[in-house]
């Protein structure tokens, strides 16, 4: 199925609910590559286990979950697989940028969002509601700062050890 | 008499290991030999390859994606390529698309080599790793003559290869390969078929079908379990439609199926297709086309955003691209299938010895920059 | 005076303590294996079959209390840096320590990185820099050779105070 045709089924799903066809960019209104389909927030999970379960979809497979910062506002997105029928989606969520950015979990839908999840925390700050384990993965446990949002500052040093290097060219 | 007091014991298989690959930690809970429970605990070699990627222009960051697995580092090269290409709409060359499946058909059999080595080592046999070391060697000499280095490659550019084929370069690969199919089977005697092996990898960490495909293995792992996907038949992309080979998939043929020997022989059968892809590249690769088609100095993509999927030596290799018409990405991401992979350790480890979770570990292939990227 | 030089037979070698003790160590100097990215995977060729360590006399050891010599092999990040301080306090005396690659030098390519400790020489002192992205298993060879020069011109042993018997 194109993702137009699942975006069709999804809404004949969820009546009431508003979709999103293709994203809409910060810079420029152009869209090119591939299109993804937006959803609200309150109903991600939802609509979440409506494509893992139910058999025209059958999305048995959580490719990748990953985080944008766009400016205004954090967007995560979902890649969603198929085995059994071999087509694939993009599920895009947008929360407000704050310091309490927060969404529920699908850890029990999928059980490899475990890790995805924890690295979404650790390198951008967005908690995950309802995770079992949620605590820094790639960088130490005392680490300052969230480092792939756009305004982090590195810190001078750490535990004593300087974070630049003179250069030998004068 | 009274009962003897046992306890648990904490214990740290720490960073620096002769047998994990590359910088993991795990912390191990055992009781005796037996384990009830290993976390592994990852991100010693986290060196932020993403976040350099929005500082480096797009045509600049190609040395980077050599760093994301050094071992099948041609693959992550030509990911990256294809995302930018795709986004950019760029088409490049017959010759340049063979090019590419030449070195990365050749760096899928010196990486499934050093894999299938350091299994042995690490349950014990150290010869058949100096042998594959010795092949690698030969190798490295090949693709030093293709594009000047050893390791990292950089072979790939946006819009092609930066280098074309020297004369007869192809006769001293189908030499290689000449050479390389009685070693092949010289390895599976000393280790495919060698009972010990197989009992020591035999029924050790299972992994179903359904935990494979829920926890998103991919790559050996998955078809270790039984699962026949490979992205470069069911999904094809640049010349695999025109080219002819088989899918070797686990059969559970020394215990269960999904144990650590299935994936062990998967690798070394997908060792034998690749030199099979590589003749057949080699016969049909076009004599005229440029290595590298003309681009603008600086590429601007429009604004978009692709993820593009290509079947790496370690399972499928993602690259998702978002970018906001500069010259710099906006945000790149990179999906790695050993990521995925440890995170199973801590399902399947209760009820394993110490010793096996060795076996099981090098069974699944990690290797540390591609986890912590 | 009789010397003694001119008056053995030939297969008897006079030499000094210090410098038989310095090519007893240079000859058998086993690094610890510290491989912590692509250049452990030239560390493993350079001990492989082509360009051989094994004879010179070094073998790989995994625990540092065996070992004389770190290899630092890789990129080394704040994550990995204060385990490298405990794992290099470990090693006994003498030690000494090849800062192998570009990221170990100075940070090498990855110095626009959040995570990465500009140089393993702000943490453990550095007897030799092999600059290479990765190097070569030759310059490798080189650095091991140069070391076992350092080694040959160091004087180890010290004169004992002549005690007085009270």
């Amino acid at each position: 199925m194109t993702p137009q045709e699942i975006a069709k089924n999804l809404s004949q799903s969820f009546p009431d609910t508003n979709f999103v066809e293709g994203a809409k960019l910060p810079v420029t209104n152009v869209t090119s590559g591939e299109p993804s389909i937006v959803v609200p927030a309150g109903k991600l999970k939802e609509i979440l286990k409506v494509l893992k379960t139910d058999t025209r979809f059958s999305f048995d497979c959580l490719s990748s979950l990953t985080a944008v910062d766009r400016k205004e506002s954090f967007e995560i997105v979902y890649h969603l697989f198929s085995y059994k029928q071999k087509h694939s989606v993009t599920i895009k969520v947008s929360l407000p940028r704050d310091e309490n950015a927060h969404v529920e979990t699908v850890e029990d839908l999928w059980a490899t969002a475990n890790w995805l999840e924890r690295e979404v925390y650790d390198l951008f700050g967005i908690k995950f509601d309802g995770h079992s384990d949620l605590r820094r993965i790639m960088l130490p446990d005392d680490w300052v700062g969230h480092p792939l949002r756009k305004d982090y500052n590195e810190a001078e040093d750490y535990h004593g050890i300087s974070t630049t290097r003179p250069s030998l060219i004068q | 008499m009274s009962e003897i007091r046992t306890e648990e014991m904490l214990l740290n298989m720490g960073p620096q290991h002769p047998s994990t690959h590359g910088v993991i930690r795990f912390v191990v809970k055992t009781d005796g030999e037996v384990m009830s429970g290993a976390m592994p605990d990852v991100g010693y070699l986290h060196r932020s390859i993403e976040k350099i990627g929005e500082k480096a222009t797009y045509n600049g960051f190609m040395p980077w994606t050599d760093r994301v697995d050094y071992l099948a580092a041609m693959n992550c090269n030509v990911a990256y390529a294809m995302a930018v290409e795709k986004l950019a709409g760029i088409e490049i060359t017959k010759r340049a698309e063979y090019l590419r499946v030449i070195a990365m058909e050749l760096n899928r059999i010196i990486s499934h080599l050093l894999a299938v080595g350091s299994l042995g080592m690490d349950v014990g046999a150290y010869t058949p790793f100096v042998h594959g070391l010795r092949e690698r060697e030969k190798v490295n000499d090949l693709i030093e003559e293709l594009c000047g280095q050893r390791l990292t490659y950089n072979y790939a550019r946006i819009g092609g290869v930066i280098f074309d084929m020297t004369p007869n370069w192809d006769k001293k690969v189908l030499a290689f390969l000449d050479q390389f199919a009685p070693l092949l089977d010289e390895f599976n005697r000393l280790l495919s078929d060698n009972k010990i092996l197989r009992g020591r990898l035999g029924g050790i960490g299972v992994i179903s079908k359904d935990d494979a495909i829920n926890y998103n293995l991919v790559g050996p792992n998955l078809r270790g379990s039984g699962v026949k996907w490979d992205l470069r038949k069911e999904m094809p992309y640049s010349v695999y439609p025109e080219l002819d080979f088989n899918i070797p998939v686990g059969t559970g043929e020394a215990g269960k199926l999904g144990d650590c020997f299935d994936r062990y022989i998967v690798r070394v059968r997908e060792m034998e297709e690749s030199a099979k892809i590589l003749r057949q590249c080699f016969k049909k690769i076009p004599k005229e086309g440029e290595a590298l088609v003309k681009v603008p100095k600086k590429i601007r993509p429009p604004a978009g955003e692709v993820y593009i999927r290509t079947e790496s030596t370690r399972g499928d290799l993602g690259v998702y691209l978002v970018s906001d018409g500069s010259d710099k990405p906006y945000r790149l991401k990179f999906r790695c299938g050993s990521f995925t992979a440890m995170s199973i350790v801590e399902k399947i480890s209760p009820g394993m010895m110490v010793a096996d979770l060795i076996a099981f570990i090098a069974s699944l292939d990690v290797v540390a920059p591609e986890i912590d990227r | 005076m009789l010397t003694l030089k001119n008056q053995l037979p030939g297969n008897v070698v006079t030499t000094q303590v210090d410098k038989l003790l310095n090519w007893g160590r240079a000859s058998s100097l086993w690094y610890m294996l510290f491989g912590l990215a692509c250049c452990g995977i030239e560390l493993m060729q350079t001990g492989g079959p082509r360009a051989d360590l094994d004879r010179f006399g070094s073998v790989p050891r995994a625990s540092p209390r065996q070992s004389d010599l770190m290899i630092v092999a890789g990129t080394l990040t704040y994550k990995m840096a204060l385990r490298t301080k405990v794992l290099y306090d470990q090693m006994p005396e003498p030690k000494y320590v090849i800062s192998m690659g570009s990221c170990a030098n100075c940070g090498g390519l990855f110095q626009p990185a959040y995570s990465v400790v500009k140089g393993v020489d702000k943490i453990i002192p550095v007897d030799v820099y092999v600059p290479g992205c990765p190097p070569r298993p030759e310059a490798l060879t080189e650095a091991l050779l140069k070391i076992q020069e350092k080694m040959m011109r160091e004087k180890f042993l010290v004169k004992a105070e002549s005690r007085q018997v009270a």
